[in-house]
C-alpha cells in the first residue's frame, strides 16, 4: 500500500544532481529573446515625458514597448482588472513596470532597461496605514465587519479589560527561483507558455485575454517551481503576458525572468497590518468579549487582498471560543507593491492577534499564558478514552448534542465539531516538559543579568477550503498504457511540497502497483482544464480525490472486463502488490492492462472532485466556509541578550495534525519548513520602506530569511496521526499552511523572555518582526518601569 | 579579453578571448548548458550557484555568480553535475539528501549539495558554518543537517580524491594565458613587483582579488569596469608571516585563511570572522580587499584597529606604512595614492582581552548593523590602554575616542564602564538605514561596552553558549 509511506520527494534524485528542470533550464528554440521591465522610480505621479530613445538604441535591443504601444492595455490582475501590464500615464509605486525591453540576451535587456529618461509630476504618496486612514484611501467602500453576540455590551460589562495595538510586518516570499516565464509561438497564432506558477489556468486565461484569443489557443505547462509560498499565485501573470505579446509580435521564443532585486521591487509580499484589540475577561482569563480592528496595507492594486483580509478575520478566534466578538477589517490602498497571497493567506495575521490578546491577559492576571489559552479553548469534541491516545487509534468524536454543552460556534457562526486542540495541547505539554522547563527558566533568569530565556506554547486551528466556494474543485487525467505503466496528471502544481508524490501514492494505491509504475507529469492546461490555484493547502485534498476518482474509474472498467472474462464478480477482482487476481487467475498489472486493451476497454479517464458540505455567505459573515480544521501546537524556548536585543531559538517541540498522513516524511518536511518560515516572519524578516516609498530591503543582502543556524537546535516534530473525521483522501488533512502559524510560539516566547526583565506591571507589547532593535526597545520599556 | 585554462568536472577547458568580467555562473548555464548551477540572487548571498573550486590549497565552495572566469586560471571546478561518478554513482551527500528528504522545491539543492561535498572532502563537521551561505526557504534546514551528518562517515569518492593533487594541475593544463588582444584589458601579474609596475602604469585599473564586492558592480550595477588586474596569481601576497608577537598578513590572504591563522591566538576575532559573510565568500574575499574597499561596515577593520594594526602600502617601489585607522579618511575615501595598493597588514596577536561583537538582524551571513571591537589593557585593576573600534557607527571604521578617554587611568569597574558608555554617545552620530536606526546603533554600541565588562568578568553574555 503506497498511501502512508514515507517516500522521498519524487524529484529528489533529480534535485540533488542538478537534473531537475526549471523554466530557466528549458532549452528554447534558436533565436530566443529576453525581456526586462523598466521600473517606476517614484511612488505616485504622472509621467510627463517618457524618452526611450537610448533604450531602443542599446546593444541587442529588438523591441521596446510602452503604454502608447497598446491599443488596449493587457491586464495582469487576478481579481478586478486594475493592474495594467505597463503604467498608463500614472505610476502607483516604486517598482511598477513602465516599459518593456525585448533584447537578444537577459543582460542586454537589463542594461537597456536602465537607459530610459522619464520625467514625472509627483503626486502625494500614501505609504503608511496612517497616511491611508487620513486620506481614506481604501478598497471597498468601507471596512468589512463581522460579528457574533454583542461585543460592545459585553466589553462594557467586563470584569477586566486589556487593550492595545500590534504592528505585524509583511514578508517577502523569497522563493529561491525568481519569477519566470517563457512563451514559444506555435502555428496559427497559438502560444505555448512555460511558467513558474501556482496557477496555470490563470496564466492561460490572462495570456488569452491579452492576445485576444480563446483559451484553447494557449497552453500552459508547469513542471515545477523553485518555491512558491503563495508568491506565484498571481505574481507571474505579468511575465507570461509580456512574453506572449513579444513572442506573438516577433515570432520568436521569449523568456523573462526577474533579477532578484527587480523581483522584490516589483512583486507583492505578505500583507503587513496593524491590529487594534480590546478584550474583556474574568479573573480566570476567560474572554467575555473581544473587538478587533485590522488595518491592512494592501498596496496599489486589489490583487487577492479581499480574500486574504477575510481569512484573517476568519482566524481571529484561533482555538478560542469567543461568545461576543466583533471584527472590523480595513483594506487600505497604499502606493507600495500590491500585497498578495503568502502561506496562510491572512490566517497568520488574524491568529497572531488573538494570541497577542491571550498573552496580554496572562500578563495582566499574572498567570501562565498557557492557562489562559486553555480556559478559552473550544469544547473538545473527542470522547476522552482516559490516558494517552496512541496514534492510529480511531478517535470517537462527540455528537453535536452529546454531553452537557451545546456545540460551540466560531465568530462566523460555524459549529466547531472536530476540535482536538485541547487533547493535542495536553499531549504536547507533557512530551515537551513545558511546566518543568518554565519553572527552570524562571530560576535561571533570576541568576542571569544579561541573558534571559522565555518559553511559550501556542496552538493552531486553521480552516481548510478556499473561502471562494467555487474554487473547491479539481480535475485529473489518468492513462493506463498497455504495458501497465500509468500516466498521472492533475491540476495541482508542484512547488516543493511533494504534492505530485502524494497524488502518485494515491494513484498507485488504487491500482495496487509500485509507485515506480506511476509517471508524474507536468501540470498542463491542455490535459486538465479550469483548475484552481494550488493554494489554500488544498493541493492533496482536491487533486488527490480527483486522481483517485479517475483511477477508480479505470480500475472498475478493468475489473468488470476481467470479471466477465472469468465469470466472477467485478468487486471480487483484486489489485494488490502489482498483481491482479480474479478467481483462480493471477495476472501482473501489465498483463491485465494488455488484456483490457485487447478487449477494447478504455484505459483513460478523467476524474473530478468538488468539496462537499461548504457554504459561505460572505456579506453576512456566516456559514461553513471550511470542510474541516487542521490543528497543531508548538512549544518554543528562546534566549535574548538584554543589552542588544539579539536572540536565538533554543528548542522547539511540535505536535501537528495531518490526519492519517499520506506521506509522513513529506508532512514532517512541511511542518519543519513552515515553522522556520513562520518564526522568520515574526523575528528577523523585516521589510523596510523609506519615506519616499522605496523598498530598501530588496535582496538577500538586506532582507534576511532564516539561515541554517537559525533553526531550533533541538527540534522535535511529531504527527498527531489520527484520522480526519471528514472523508478526505485517505482521511488525511491538509498541511501546507497550518504549521506556518506554529512560528507564533517563537514570537510569544520572546515576549516571555522580555517580560523577565520587568516586574510584571507593564505588558511587553512587542511588535513584529521582533528584530534585535524591537526587542531591545521592549527590554528598555520593562527596565524603565 | 583574456585567455584562460582550467578544469571543469575533470576535463581541461581552454578558452580564448573571454570577457574578463564574464561570470562563471553565466558561462556554465549559457555556454555549457550545465544548468544544475542556479541563479538565486546573483550577489553571493543565497548559495544556489555554489561550485567547488580546487587549487593547490584544496577544494572549497565558492559562489559562481560573482566569480569571474579569469579567477579560475589553473584551477579545477566541480559543478553539481560533476559530483556524480563517471558511472553515474551519486556522491554520498547526494544519496543522503534523497534519503533524508533534504530537498523540497529543489532549487537551492545543487548549491547545498556542492557546499556539503566540498566540506565532506575535508572531513568538516561544522555543518552550520559550512552551510551559512546556502539559503533554503522550504525545509527549515533540519533534514539537510540530518543528511550532512549521515554522510560524514562515507569516504571521499575516488573520482574526487585526485582533484587537489599538484600533479593533476601540472599534468593536464597549461598555466593559462595573460591575454589582451582586445579591450577591455585584463592582466594577471604573478609577482608583487609586476603588480606594482602594472598598477602604476594603469592607475585607473580595478584590482580584483576575491570579487565579492566588485562582482556586484558587474551583476547588479551593470558597470563596465574598464581595465582590470586580477591579483589571484600573486602568491607572495598570500603569505602569513609571524613577526615576534605580531602577524604580517598579506593583502591577498582570504578571510578563511586569516580566521585559521588567528584561531588560537585571537579566538574572539576568529569567532567573529566565522560569522563574516559565508564560507563561500570567505574563500574568495581577502583582507586586503576588505580594507582597501573602505566600507564603513566591513568587519575586518574595526577588529584590526582595536589590535593597533599597521597597514603596509606600496606604489611602484615606494612603500609606506600607517596605523590602519589613519587610512580611512571619510566615507569611501582612503589615504591611498594613484597606483598604490595594500600590500599587507600587521598586528599584534597578544591581546587576551580582545573581544569582537558583531550585531546583525541575522546571526550568520549578515552585514553588521554595528560591529564593536574592544581591546582594553588592565593593570592592577586600572585601565592602562583602551582601543574601542566600531564599524557601522560612522562613515568609516572609527575608534570611540571619548569613551576610551573615559576609561584610561580609571579603575576597571561597572561604574567606569557605564560612564564610558555614556561618553560614547558623543563619539558617534550614526545613521538610520534598513539595518538599524541611529538610536538603536548608539544604544547597542554603548551596551556592547557593558557586555564587554560582563564578558571579561566571566558572566554569561554569549547567546551561542546557551542550550535548552
Amino acid at each position: 500500500m503506497s498511501i502512508g509511506n514515507a517516500l522521498p520527494h519524487d524529484a529528489a534524485p533529480l534535485h540533488v544532481t542538478g537534473a531537475a528542470r526549471y523554466v530557466d533550464d528549458i532549452p528554447l528554440p534558436q533565436g530566443a529573446l529576453h525581456l526586462a521591465f523598466g521600473l517606476s522610480t517614484i511612488a505616485h505621479g504622472d509621467i510627463t515625458s517618457l524618452d526611450l530613445s537610448a533604450v531602443r538604441a542599446a546593444k541587442g535591443v529588438v523591441a521596446v514597448y510602452a503604454a502608447s504601444d497598446f491599443a488596449e492595455m493587457p491586464d495582469c490582475s487576478p481579481s478586478t482588472h486594475d493592474e495594467p501590464l505597463l503604467a498608463m500615464g500614472r505610476v502607483h509605486y516604486i517598482g511598477q513596470p513602465v516599459f518593456l525591453v525585448v533584447a537578444t540576451s537577459h543582460l542586454a535587456a537589463r542594461k537597456a532597461a536602465r537607459l530610459a529618461k522619464i520625467d514625472y509630476a509627483p503626486l502625494p504618496a500614501v505609504l503608511t496605514v496612517d497616511d491611508a486612514l487620513a486620506a481614506n484611501s481604501r478598497f471597498e467602500s468601507g471596512p468589512v465587519i463581522w460579528a457574533k453576540g454583542d461585543a460592545a455590551t459585553a466589553l462594557a460589562r467586563a470584569l477586566r479589560v486589556v487593550e492595545g495595538e500590534l504592528e505585524v510586518g509583511g514578508q517577502e516570499h523569497f522563493y529561491l527561483e525568481g519569477q519566470i516565464a517563457a512563451a514559444i509561438p506555435q502555428e496559427g497564432g497559438d502560444m505555448l507558455i512555460h511558467s513558474s506558477t501556482q496557477h496555470p489556468t490563470e496564466i492561460q486565461h490572462k495570456v488569452a485575454h491579452a492576445l485576444h484569443v480563446p483559451m484553447h489557443a494557449v497552453r500552459v505547462e508547469t513542471r515545477r517551481m523553485g518555491g512558491g509560498f503563495g508568491g506565484k499565485e498571481s505574481q507571474g501573470n505579468a511575465l507570461a503576458i509580456a512574453c506572449a505579446i513579444a513572442a506573438r509580435d516577433t515570432g520568436r521564443p521569449c523568456k523573462m525572468r526577474y533579477d532578484r532585486d527587480d523581483d522584490m521591487m516589483i512583486t507583492g509580499k505578505r500583507h503587513d497590518l496593524r491590529i487594534r484589540y480590546r478584550a474583556g475577561f474574568d479573573d480566570t482569563g476567560r474572554v467575555t468579549a473581544v473587538a478587533f480592528t485590522h488595518l491592512f496595507r494592501c498596496g496599489w492594486a486589489l490583487d487577492l487582498s479581499i480574500p486574504v483580509a477575510d481569512r484573517a478575520m476568519l482566524h481571529s478566534d484561533n482555538c478560542y471560543h469567543l461568545t461576543d466578538v466583533r471584527i472590523e477589517s480595513h483594506r487600505l490602498r497604499t502606493n507600495t507593491q500590491s500585497a498578495t497571497a503568502f502561506r496562510g493567506f491572512g490566517g497568520p495575521q488574524g491568529m497572531v492577534g488573538i494570541e497577542r490578546v491571550m498573552d496580554h491577559i496572562a500578563s495582566d492576571l499574572g498567570l501562565d499564558p498557557l492557562a489562559v489559552r486553555r480556559v478559552n479553548f473550544y469544547a473538545g469534541m473527542v470522547a476522552k478514552a482516559g490516558g494517552a491516545l496512541p496514534p492510529q487509534t480511531p478517535l470517537r468524536y462527540l455528537d453535536q448534542d452529546e454531553g452537557a454543552r451545546a456545540v460551540q460556534t466560531t465568530p462566523y457562526h460555524m459549529p466547531v465539531t472536530d476540535f482536538i486542540a485541547d487533547t493535542l495541547v495536553s499531549a504536547l505539554e507533557e512530551s515537551s516538559g513545558y511546566a518543568a522547563r518554565r519553572a527552570a527558566i524562571a530560576k535561571w533568569n533570576a541568576t542571569s543579568p544579561v541573558l534571559k530565556r522565555g518559553i511559550a506554547l501556542t496552538p493552531v486551528k486553521f480552516g481548510i477550503s478556499f473561502t471562494l466556494t467555487h474554487l473547491n474543485q479539481a480535475g485529473a487525467l489518468v492513462h493506463v498504457y498497455q504495458d501497465g505503466s500509468v500516466h498521472l496528471n492533475h491540476g495541482g502544481t508542484e512547488m516543493g511540497q511533494g504534492l505530485f508524490q502524494k497524488v502518485a501514492q494515491v494513484a498507485a494505491a488504487v491500482f495496487g502497483v509500485d509507485i515506480e509504475a506511476v509517471k508524474i507529469t507536468a501540470t498542463d492546461t491542455a490535459k486538465v482544464p479550469n483548475t484552481s490555484a494550488t493554494a489554500a493547502s488544498s493541493g492533496s485534498d482536491l487533486n488527490g480525490m480527483a486522481a483517485q476518482a479517475a483511477c477508480v474509474t479505470i480500475r472498475d472498467r478493468m475489473a468488470a472486463f476481467l470479471a466477465e472474462r472469468h465469470q466472477a464478480q467485478a468487486q471480487d477482482v483484486r489489485f494488490v502488490a502489482g498483481r491482479v487476481n480474479v478467481g483462480d487467475a493471477d495476472y501482473s498489472f501489465a498483463e491485465a492492462a494488455a488484456l483490457a486493451y485487447a478487449g477494447r476497454i478504455s484505459l483513460s479517464s478523467t476524474g473530478f472532485y468538488a468539496t462537499p458540505k461548504i457554504t459561505w455567505d460572505r456579506a453576512a459573515g456566516k456559514g461553513r466556509p471550511f470542510l474541516y480544521f487542521a490543528y497543531g501546537a508548538a512549544v518554543t524556548e528562546v534566549v535574548i541578550d538584554t543589552l542588544t536585543g539579539e536572540n536565538r531559538i533554543l528548542r522547539a517541540d511540535v505536535l501537528h495534525d495531518t490526519g492519517a498522513s499520506l506521506n509522513p516524511a513529506l508532512d514532517i518536511g512541511q511542518i519543519e519548513g513552515a515553522y522556520v518560515q513562520g518564526a522568520g516572519w515574526l523575528t528577523m524578516e523585516e521589510l523596510v520602506w523609506d519615506d519616499k516609498g522605496a523598498l530598501r530591503t530588496h535582496a538577500p543582502s538586506t532582507y534576511k530569511i532564516p539561515a541554517c543556524s537559525d533553526r531550533p537546535p533541538v527540534f522535535n516534530v511529531s504527527l498527531w496521526g489520527h484520522d480526519n473525521p471528514e472523508a478526505t483522501v485517505g482521511r488525511s488533512k491538509a498541511v501546507g499552511e497550518p504549521p506556518f502559524m506554529l512560528g507564533i510560539s517563537a514570537f510569544m516566547a520572546l515576549s516571555d523572555a522580555v517580560a523577565a526583565c520587568g516586574d510584571g506591571t507593564r505588558y511587553v507589547a512587542l511588535d513584529a518582526p521582533a528584530t534585535p532593535e524591537r526587542i531591545l526597545a521592549a527590554v528598555q520599556r520593562q527596565r524603565d518601569v | 579579453m583574456t585567455d584562460i585554462a582550467f578544469h571543469l568536472n575533470g576535463t581541461p577547458v581552454c578558452l580564448t578571448d573571454v570577457p574578463p568580467t564574464q561570470t562563471l555562473l553565466d558561462w556554465l548555464r549559457e555556454e555549457r548548458r550545465l544548468t544544475g548551477t542556479k541563479e538565486g540572487c546573483n550577489e553571493g548571498d543565497c548559495g544556489a550557484c555554489t561550485v567547488m573550486v580546487t587549487d593547490s590549497d584544496g577544494p572549497k565552495a565558492m559562489n559562481a555568480c560573482i566569480l569571474f572566469m579569469p579567477q579560475l586560471i589553473g584551477k579545477s571546478v566541480r559543478t553539481v553535475e560533476g559530483l556524480v561518478a563517471p558511472d553515474g554513482t551519486p556522491h554520498p551527500v547526494q544519496t543522503a539528501m534523497v534519503t533524508h528528504h533534504g530537498s523540497q522545491c529543489g532549487f537551492c539543492t545543487p548549491g547545498f549539495v556542492v557546499s556539503m561535498a566540498a566540506a565532506h572532502t575535508k572531513g568538516r563537521k561544522d555543518h552550520d558554518t559550512v552551510l551559512a551561505g546556502n539559503l533554503c526557504r522550504c525545509t527549515g534546514y533540519v533534514p539537510i543537517i540530518r543528511a550532512a551528518k549521515a554522510a560524514e562517515s562515507a569516504p571521499v569518492p575516488l573520482w574526487l580524491q585526485n582533484e587537489s593533487t599538484p600533479a593533476f594541475f601540472s599534468a593536464q593544463i597549461s598555466s593559462g594565458g595573460a591575454g589582451g588582444r582586445q579591450p577591455p584589458a585584463a592582466s594577471h601579474p604573478t609577482t608583487a613587483d609586476d603588480l606594482a609596475q602594472a598598477y602604476v602604469a594603469t592607475p585607473n585599473a580595478t584590482l580584483i582579488a576575491g570579487a565579492t564586492d566588485i562582482g556586484l558592480w558587474v551583476t547588479k550595477q551593470l558597470r563596465d569596469l574598464g581595465p582590470v588586474i586580477f591579483l589571484g596569481g600573486i602568491e607572495e601576497l598570500k603569505t602569513i608571516e609571524p613577526k615576534g608577537d605580531s602577524l604580517r598578513i598579506g593583502a591577498g590572504v582570504t578571510i578563511n585563511h586569516l580566521m585559521q591563522a588567528v584561531a588560537q591566538s585571537l579566538p574572539s576575532l576568529a569567532e567573529m570572522l566565522r560569522r563574516y559573510a559565508s564560507d563561500q565568500i570567505r574563500n574568495a574575499a581577502t583582507i586586503g580587499g576588505n580594507i582597501a574597499n573602505g566600507s564603513p561596515i566591513g568587519d575586518g577593520p574595526p577588529a584590526l584597529i582595536a589590535l593597533g594594526a599597521v597597514l603596509h602600502l606600496r606604489q611602484g617601489d615606494t612603500r609606506r606604512e600607517m596605523p590602519l585607522e589613519n587610512f580611512f579618511l571619510d566615507y569611501r575615501k582612503q589615504d591611498r595614492l594613484p597606483g598604490e595598493f595594500v600590500e599587507a597588514v600587521q598586528f599584534s596577536t597578544k591581546a587576551p582581552n580582545l573581544r569582537c561583537y558583531k550585531l546583525s538582524k541575522r546571526f550568520d551571513q549578515d552585514i553588521s548593523a554595528v560591529c564593536g571591537c574592544f581591546n582594553v589593557t588592565i593593570e592592577n585593576g586600572k585601565v592602562r590602554a583602551a582601543r574601542l573600534a566600531f564599524g557601522g557607527m560612522a562613515g568609516i571604521p572609527k575608534r570611540a575616542a571619548k569613551a576610551e578617554a573615559a576609561l584610561v587611568g580609571q579603575a576597571w569597574t561597572l561604574e567606569t564602564v557605564t560612564a564610558a558608555r555614556d561618553a560614547m554617545q558623543a563619539d558617534f552620530a550614526p545613521m538610520s538605514d534598513m539595518r538599524a536606526s541611529a538610536q538603536y546603533r548608539s544604544a547597542a554600541a554603548g551596551n556592547m561596552l557593558l557586555r564587554y565588562f560582563h564578558d571579561l568578568a566571566g558572566t554569561p553574555v554569549n547567546l551561542l553558549e546557551v542550550e535548552a
